[in-house]
């Protein structure tokens, strides 16, 4: 009986945040003395648990997605197991020769020829001189560039050089198989010869491959089953569709009317002086682009406190602050005293384009925070008849400028 | 198909020295394609193409002829001054070129390495190799130029001496050396980025610390406790004594040398090592 081609058992990742590039000496001898006295290492501030406890097996011959949203880990799994780089806990066996693809054209020299570059990119992905030779003819033909063999990749269009680094990738042939998203290479057409030689590669003899996308497409049509990985934690392996459903599932909205009293906080007072009890959406249309949104937050105070404001922020699903409503924009402050509040937060002309955002809310003083919830919500902002336009804009924010057109006649100043 | 040697396991290593001699035997064809690169890129679109190889050590060798042997009339122990500072160069020369190159591997290919694996001794060991082609490219100029002067310039006073079969072994000294402090560096390198300016200076400085400009008989009393402990010292002057037949090399001197070495490249190992797994989270 075969063992599983990769097996990774409790594996984490701490990535220390703030010291990238900058670690002092004093924070390292600090670190040393504790390992020292066979102490835990102080502080875990500022640090960030990239991969929590990751456990799942990947048997031989599987082709296996892996999903999650950006930040959820699965750039930080791939890099461990192609061993770029490692991880904090844990233990991972692999059996069988590792090719790994996080990028194409890594290691292209400008002024080398697309054939000289084909020998050291092949070299550098782990093949011999003899393996990328008797495959020199098909890797220059998939990439379509006959007649530029012997020309530096440095006057090769964009195209080229993509299609002829896709292509020496793709002739890899090692026993395990690691893939980040480099489908989205080239033109359309290139693209969909890049996914049907994926195929060819995956169904054919037993090779192990473990895939990342965001494509569900793609995870459709080339994977046997998937792992979904939130926020650091994986799922078990699980078929497509759950997976894919898991997946999606993590966007469903929350209530418009949400008791946060019994969220764990771990920021400034943690919500002993001041707290968010509870959040309620009350604008008649809930979110909606160009329209008022209204909020009401619940809030505790046990003693009297001054000088305060009240935040609530929107943030894309990839993380990205595209919103930040705070009530002190102009230097007016609350006075809370103890007792429970019913705070009205109104914004007239919600500029926020339709989607879905994460949302956080923090109650601040003057330099430190009260209490923050990140996210207290995920919320759909939701088209409307103010939203004429939205096929048009991605993202972000859409507001109205002021415009005024002035006719310029020849020979007359403005 | 399943190969029970090709088993890997993957451990938040603590462990000390650890050289992948395996894997580095497997990647041996990066590691010729590299060197190939390194020859072969940076020559291209140049009219003198490795022509350069020569023409750096033969013009410093006229500038210390001229400043340091003319105007200053420091000794050159009695050889012709340009036959001395070219000996000088060739054995200084691959030390502080490997040493340059080694000591920027982490800083310099953090692009390559945050993104595919391969044992990263392969690089550092690329660099030996392409500075030995270096190497030999000017040893050959310094052999023409040796030639020229005995016979037809008929200038006396030098010979090559039967010690020059130990040659090789002065080679592999200087390699394992620069690997050593080159590594040490690197990994100090991906810490702190200021050591990124620290090297150059460095090797400007200990070549003045070298007898490679003066020879170490003419070093000043009170500095040759210095120039001693320096283990280039003895490389140095044994080139010359292979090359030229004079050359002050003492007992005591190779064996602080061969020490200086073997440590700084165990100490080196071991600090790529550490590094190299996790360095890429600093980048």
């Amino acid at each position: 009986m075969t063992r599983p081609a990769i097996e990774i058992r409790n594996v984490s990742k701490v990535y220390r945040l703030g010291s990238i590039g900058a670690t002092s000496l004093k924070d390292e001898l600090g670190r040393a003395w504790a390992r020292v006295r066979g102490r835990a290492e102080p502080s875990k501030e500022g640090e960030f648990a990239a991969l929590r406890d990751v456990s799942f097996d990947v048997e031989q011959g599987q082709v296996i997605g892996l999903i999650g949203r950006n930040g959820a880990g699965k750039s930080t799994l791939l890099k461990i197991l192609s061993r770029i780089t490692r991880q904090t806990t844990g233990e991972i066996r692999i059996r069988g020769r590792v090719g790994s693809l996080l990028e194409v054209g890594t290691g292209f020299h400008p002024d080398l020829t697309g054939r000289e570059n084909v020998f050291l990119n092949g070299a550098i992905l782990g093949m011999t001189k003899a393996e990328i030779r008797s495959k020199f003819d098909e890797i220059i033909a998939f990439a379509e560039i006959e007649r530029f063999v012997d020309t530096p990749v440095k006057r090769y269009s964009s195209g080229m050089y993509v299609r002829l680094a896709f292509a020496v990738a793709a002739h890899l042939e090692p026993e395990i198989l690691i893939l980040d998203e480099v489908l989205a290479v080239g033109d359309q057409q290139f693209q969909t010869k890049c996914l049907g030689k994926m195929q060819e590669i995956s169904s054919g003899d037993g090779r192990t491959i473990l895939f990342v996308s965001h494509s569900m497409a793609a995870i459709r049509r080339l994977c046997q089953k998937c792992v979904v990985l939130d926020h650091g934690v994986s799922s078990p392996i699980l078929d497509i569709e759950p997976a894919i459903a898991r997946y999606t599932s993590n966007l469903t909205e929350s209530e418009y009317n949400l008791d946060v009293s019994e969220r764990p906080r771990n920021w400034g007072t943690e919500g002993r002086i001041l707290r968010f009890e509870a959040v309620r959406v009350v604008s008649p249309q809930l979110l909606a682009f160009g329209k008022p949104l209204e909020i009401e937050f619940t809030i505790e105070c046990t003693k009297p406190v001054r000088e305060a404001m009240v935040g609530l922020a929107f943030n894309s699903l990839e993380g990205t602050r595209v919103l930040t409503l705070d009530s002190d924009i102009r230097g007016n402050f609350l006075d809370f005293q103890p007792g429970r509040h019913i705070l009205r937060f109104r914004f007239d002309d919600l500029p926020l384009h339709p989607g879905f955002y994460h949302c956080s809310a923090s109650l601040a003083g003057s330099g430190f925070f009260y209490d923050i919830l990140d996210p207290i919500a995920v919320w759909q902002v939701r088209t409307s008849d103010q939203d004429l336009w939205s096929d048009r804009s991605s993202g972000g924010c859409r507001m109205e400028p002021k415009v005024e057109l002035i006719p310029c006649h020849a020979g007359s100043k403005p | 198909m399943q190969n029970p040697d090709s088993e890997v396991v993957l451990r938040p290593d603590k462990s000390w020295l650890q050289v992948e001699l395996k894997g580095i035997w497997q990647y041996r064809d990066l590691l010729s394609l590299l060197v190939w690169r390194d020859f072969v890129a940076k020559y291209k679109q140049t009219i003198l193409g490795p022509l350069w190889f020569i023409v750096q050590p033969l013009v410093m060798s006229v500038v210390f002829t001229i400043i340091f042997g003319n105007v200053a009339k420091l000794s050159t122990d009695g050889l012709p001054p340009l036959l001395f500072y070219l000996c000088g160069q060739l054995g200084w020369n691959y030390f502080s070129g490997n040493f340059g190159a080694n000591a920027s591997t982490l800083a310099n290919n953090a692009g390559l390495f945050s993104k595919v694996y391969f044992p990263r001794l392969v690089v550092p060991l690329a660099s030996l190799v392409s500075n030995l082609l270096t190497f030999v490219i000017q040893a050959a100029t310094f052999f023409a130029f040796f030639a020229y002067f005995k016979y037809f310039l008929h200038v006396g006073g030098f010979q090559l001496s039967w010690t020059v079969v130990f040659l090789p072994l002065l080679v592999l000294q200087s390699a394992a050396l620069s690997l050593g402090l080159g590594l040490i560096m690197s990994a100090l390198t991906a810490k702190y980025r200021d050591l990124v300016h620290l090297t150059p200076l460095l090797i400007n400085l200990w070549m003045y610390a070298t007898p490679v400009i003066i020879p170490l008989s003419k070093f000043p009393e009170k500095w040759q406790w210095v120039v001693a402990l320096n283990p280039m010292t003895s490389v140095v002057e044994s080139f010359r004594l292979m090359l030229l037949g004079t050359g002050t090399v003492s007992a005591l001197n190779i064996v602080i040398s061969v020490i200086f070495t073997l440590i700084s490249l165990v100490a080196g190992l071991i600090l790529f090592g550490i590094v190299e797994k996790t360095f890429v989270d600093t980048v």
